[in-house]
């Protein structure tokens, strides 16, 4: 499966990180190496393998309902880009 | 006295509770050093000034129960640390302070310790020779212009250096054994639940432990001890009883069966490590260990497996860094823009590369051929494991397939790079614990290590295997400070 | 099904008539007090983001751990919708970018559901209507984003950031505005006797996406259909549905094709319209969340949900029908509500079925929906109500004086007894004294006797009439009709 320019500039877009036309190229030719190279794993029949859904030698541990956490919102905000004292800041959402 | 530099953890420990070296002492001359060794870019951040007031505390009133009474460390910069900057070594990290610890390195200064510094490590700890961080590349104290190996370099350089007595990594692939096997110290990944992950940057949360890194074996097993516990803030953390693994580590391997993977000789690899192996399997014999071979056939896909499932969380993972809570922002016309503009500047090329992967493997239509088969063949993987592990003991292989390489060497060709962690890869996808020993030198006098896997939870017979060839091997760490004028 | 009966939402076009396929996607906010994978408060309306925990902002390495009372209301919802609870659910991770959404993935279930296939009964004029659930999951709530403040940025406030939700999907069983509406009712009544969801839509516990679709009737094959995110009223959702459905025969019959796509419902034009980020194809990128585990559970478990359920409103309803012979119109309207039927259920402790369930749904529904009031907030409790009702049975009140004693504890909430007492209002019911009042009436209509003597008896309530105004309202009408008829006819 050869990954063409378009895949990049598509699969950039779902990562949200803006590639311009050399860097696309640059990864066009990165991954088609990288995923020829992982395609030997089609060497092997899996069609009967159940797959692995977690290396934890462990079952989901479950919490009390209880209130633990207070109001931090300083904390919180405090590494935020914008200085609200109350909110995160973002451009404008348009929808 | 010799210097304090010199002396291993489980001495500086000893010396401090006889009250013969004081905190300040130990703090002091590993600050002295750290600052004459700028060179080798071990340090992100250097908190020596807090350090050595710290020290001063600890004198003050010393508690010498603890595990770790007033001893320095430095420790990845993957690890949160409350009040002091926390970057993964990444720009989009780049100004961001923690107002919270993370478990591991709680543990630590509870036992006593006291924070040095950050160290470098590959951004967000995807890389195999710590060329890929924000803060530019380690060096390695073992010659100029040699990586560390990665992604826990820093670390790794840092402890061999003797810029810190012991430090902390993380290791999804192999980012502590084969750092560790590059600069001829010891480095365990313990088994998946065994360390805590709260508070450190995740990169591949099925993968990611955090694992001790230290210039011997008993040192390693004292800060395993330290290190590992139970943590309800982990939903993976397992809660089992942990062994005193210092208190109870011993040579006594006799009768250990040792599995001898035939899978791991694999084309090209250097005569020497070949060599090493061998001589690594006569002094197992002469503790009186049974060498058994063994097969685990699914060996030469773990790589693969790992470069589809490791990207695929990563880029889940990394989601959350967009600019809008932390770290950097980069102005956007609207909020699709400002996403796209900051993880762009923010994240490295490498860590690009990792993420469009993972984006890849996970997006519509290819999940099943990529994503599931993986899970798949990390099923085999790990059934490999569980079939010899009803025969044997412990398996012995080599840590990597090359000694260190050149900064710069392997940079442009990313499956090269890859290639090099084809023997600590599969510990991880098993969840297995793992210990990278210094074994000998190659042709260039680079060191070179032997890796030990146990069982699950099985850290202290791999740590007893370690201890009883660490005797036989004898290895010196013969540096010389050549980056120090 | 070529036959389209009278009763049955058709939408006509042309001579062409449609039918409308309705399915929802209903978020249910789970009824606990820390959220689902931190311990931060779930409380509405409090401070923005001071419910926040680093856990929910995705601080650098903060892991999420499950709150073991969500599981047991996600379960007990699948209990109380007939449904299948799987022993073996998983957690993945659904990843999208959004400013409210700070993971940059939301943990929701995709493929491993909680609960699976079960059932909602609608008890519609014509008979019941069963529709098929889906299947339930639990997810994360997102935060909010809030564009109304700041003319320049979004503001976004985390406190919702974790909350638990439960999705319920339906199976495209609905068939009209009407059967949503009872469709959410029943949900919601369920999940309130069950104590899992408050139900709130204007606190935006209960939320649903609808999916619509239209296909001509005879058709076998589903319509393209078009989804409503996030619709936040039932009155709401039939509008959208109405506009929707109207807006596809419509282009359908000018020969267009509908798109698969979302829309969202414009409450102030009344009208859904396409998304602008279609550029933007969701590709979700679903997978397990590799911090979680499988949720396991065993047989015992669920055994043990099951004996914390209560009676649900279908039981509750056969009980009312079977054990105090109600209609099955009377029982549904008493169950509908787990707090009506709680109000029922006390007045009758000591009043009489019949004239409860009357009064309940007719007076006090009535002044309920007067005062935009729900029976929790009541001016007239049950105690009152039914002391006011035992006034009537044992004759101290007739019931047009009960309806003004209703009337006045409406306003003061005082006990009836007292009102009775204290306004003399007690029925007059001493013969001697009616007759008297009647002999009266009788002596100065001598001519209307004659009348009503000679035939025409249309003036029997006439004289009734006039006794009672001689009574000032307080004569016992039975008496009266009685004493009347002896008179009249002796």
């Amino acid at each position: 499966m050869a990954i063409d320019l378009k895949t990049v500039k598509h699969i950039s877009k779902l990562a949200r990180i803006s590639v311009n036309d050399e860097k696309a190229k640059k990864l066009e030719k990165d991954l088609n190496l990288i995923f020829k190279w992982i395609e030997q794993l089609n060497e092997l029949n899996t069609d009967k393998v159940e797959p692995l859904t977690s290396i934890a030698e462990t079952t989901l541990r479950l919490r009390k309902d209880k209130i633990l956490s207070e109001n931090i919102r300083d904390e919180i905000l405090k590494n935020s880009p914008n200085d609200n004292k109350d909110y995160f800041v973002v451009p404008k959402v348009l929808e | 006295m010799s210097n304090i530099t010199d002396l291993s953890l489980n001495e500086l420990v000893d010396n401090v509770k006889s009250k013969k070296i004081s905190s300040k002492e130990i703090t002091n001359a590993y600050v002295e050093r750290s600052k004459k060794s700028n060179k080798l870019n071990t340090y992100i951040e250097q908190t020596f000034d807090s350090a050595i007031k710290n020290s001063e505390k600890f004198d003050k009133s010393p508690n010498l129960e603890k595990k770790l009474p007033g001893i320095p460390f430095a420790v990845k910069d993957l690890f949160c640390t409350k009040g002091i900057k926390t970057t993964a070594s990444s720009k989009i990290l780049e100004n961001f302070i923690p107002t919270y610890e993370s478990t591991i390195t709680q543990n630590l200064w509870d036992a006593g310790a006291i924070l040095l510094g950050k160290l470098n490590c590959d951004e967000f700890a995807m890389g195999s020779s710590n060329e890929t961080s924000y803060f530019g590349n380690v060096i390695s104290p073992i010659s100029d212009n040699l990586v560390p190996g990665g992604s826990s370099g820093g670390s790794a350089s840092a402890l061999a250096a003797k810029l810190t007595p012991a430090t902390i990594g993380t290791d999804t692939g192999g980012s502590i054994r084969q750092p560790a096997s590059f600069t001829g110290t010891v480095g365990l990944k313990p088994t998946y639940g065994s360390c805590s992950r709260y508070g450190i940057v995740a990169f591949a949360s099925s993968l990611d432990q955090a694992g001790p890194m230290t210039r011997n074996v008993k040192d390693c097993s004292l800060l395993l001890e330290v290190m590992s516990s139970f943590d309800h803030k982990d939903s993976t953390s397992v809660d089992f009883k942990r062994p005193n693994y210092c208190l109870d580590l011993n040579k006594n391997i006799k009768g250990k069966k040792i599995g001898i993977p035939k899978e791991y000789r694999v084309d090209g690899m250097p005569k020497e490590i070949d060599k090493l192996w061998e001589k690594g399997k006569e002094y197992l014999k002469d503790c009186g260990a049974e060498i058994v071979d063994i097969s685990l056939p699914h060996t030469n896909y773990a790589l693969p497996t790992y470069y589809i499932v490791a990207p695929a969380e990563a880029s889940s993972n990394l989601a959350r860094y967009d600019g809008v809570k932390y770290g950097l922002r980069a102005d956007g016309e609207n909020l699709i823009d400002m996403y796209e503009k900051t993880r762009s500047q923010g994240f490295g090329e490498e860590v690009k590369r990792r993420i469009m992967i993972g984006t890849y493997v996970l997006s519509s239509g290819y999940y099943d051929a990529y994503y599931l088969k993986a899970q798949k063949v990390r099923k085999l993987i790990k059934n490999d494991f569980d079939d010899v592990f009803k025969k044997v003991d412990a398996i012995l292989t080599p840590s990597t397939p090359s000694s260190a390489f050149k900064v710069g060497e392997k940079s442009n060709d990313p499956v090269s790079m890859y290639l090099n962690d084809i023997f600590t890869v599969p510990v991880n996808l098993a969840g297995l614990p793992g210990i990278s020993i210094p074994a000998g030198l190659d042709k260039n006098n680079y060191p070179l290590g032997l890796q030990i896997i146990g069982k699950p939870f099985d850290e202290q017979n791999i740590l007893n295997i370690a201890y009883s060839m660490e005797e036989k091997i004898n290895f010196k760490l013969n540096i010389k400070d050549w980056w120090i004028k | 099904m070529d036959q389209v009966s009278k009763d049955q939402y058709v939408i006509e076009k042309n001579g062409n008539k449609y039918e409308v396929v309705i399915g929802l996607e209903v978020h249910a906010q789970v009824l606990s007090d820390s959220k689902l994978f931190s311990t931060s408060a779930t409380k509405f309306g409090s401070e923005p983001n001071t419910q926040v925990s680093l856990v929910d902002a995705a601080f650098p390495g903060m892991l999420p751990v499950i709150n073991e009372y969500c599981i047991k209301q996600a379960v007990k919802t699948g209990i109380g919708l007939n449904a299948k609870i799987h022993k073996k659910s998983i957690f993945d991770r659904k990843n999208y970018f959004y400013a409210d959404l700070p993971q940059g993935y939301q943990i929701s279930q995709y493929k491993d559901p909680i609960v699976g296939e079960g059932n909602v009964i609608l008890d519609l004029p014509s008979g019941p209507k069963t529709i098929g659930i889906e299947r339930l999951h639990l997810e994360q709530d997102a935060g909010k984003s809030i564009h109304d403040i700041d003319p320049g940025s979004t503001l976004v406030d985390l406190n919702r950031s974790g909350v638990a939700l439960m999705e319920i999907v339906s199976k495209p069983d609905l068939r009209s505005p009407e059967e949503v509406n009872l469709y959410i009712k029943k949900l919601r009544s369920i999940m309130r006797y069950l104590g899992t969801c408050d139900g709130n839509m204007q606190e935006g516990s209960l939320r649903a996406d609808v999916n619509v679709s239209v296909r001509k009737f005879g058709d076998d094959k589903l319509g393209t259909r078009c989804e409503i995110k996030n619709v936040n009223s039932i009155k709401f959702m039939q509008m959208a549905i109405e506009y929707e459905a109207n807006r596809q025969v419509e282009l359908l019959e000018e020969g267009g094709k509908i798109d698969q796509e979302t829309r969202l419902f414009d409450t102030k034009k009344n009208q859904t319209r396409s998304m602008r980020s279609k550029e933007d194809a969701h590709d979700y990128r679903y997978f397990p969340d590799p911090d979680l585990l499988p949720l396991e559970f065993n047989d015992e478990y669920i055994e043990n949900v099951k004996k914390e359920i209560p009676e649900l409103p279908d039981q509750k309803k056969n009980r009312f029908i079977e054990k105090f012979k109600l209609t099955p119109y009377e029982a549904t309207i008493l169950v509908s509500d787990l707090d009506t039927s709680k109000y029922f259920e006390k007045v009758i402790e000591k009043s009489d079925v019949k004239l409860s369930a009357n009064w309940i749904t007719g007076e006090l529904f009535a002044l309920l929906n007067d005062k935009n009031l729900e029976i929790s907030q009541s001016p007239i409790g049950p105690e009152n109500l039914s002391k006011l009702l035992n006034l009537i049975s044992d004759g101290t009140i007739s019931g047009k004086i009960a309806k003004t004693v209703f009337e006045i504890m409406s306003k003061d909430e005082e006990d009836p007894n007292v009102i009775v007492k204290e306004k003399g209002l007690k029925q007059e019911s001493d013969p001697k004294a009616l007759e008297v009042l009647i002999q009266k009436v009788l002596s100065s209509n001598e001519d209307k006797v004659k009348e009503y003597k000679s035939g025409k008896d249309k003036l029997f309530g006439f004289f009734v009439g006039q006794v009672m105004k001689e009574s000032k309202g307080k004569g016992n009408p039975q008496l009266i009709n009685k004493i009347l008829k002896e008179k009249l006819n002796g």
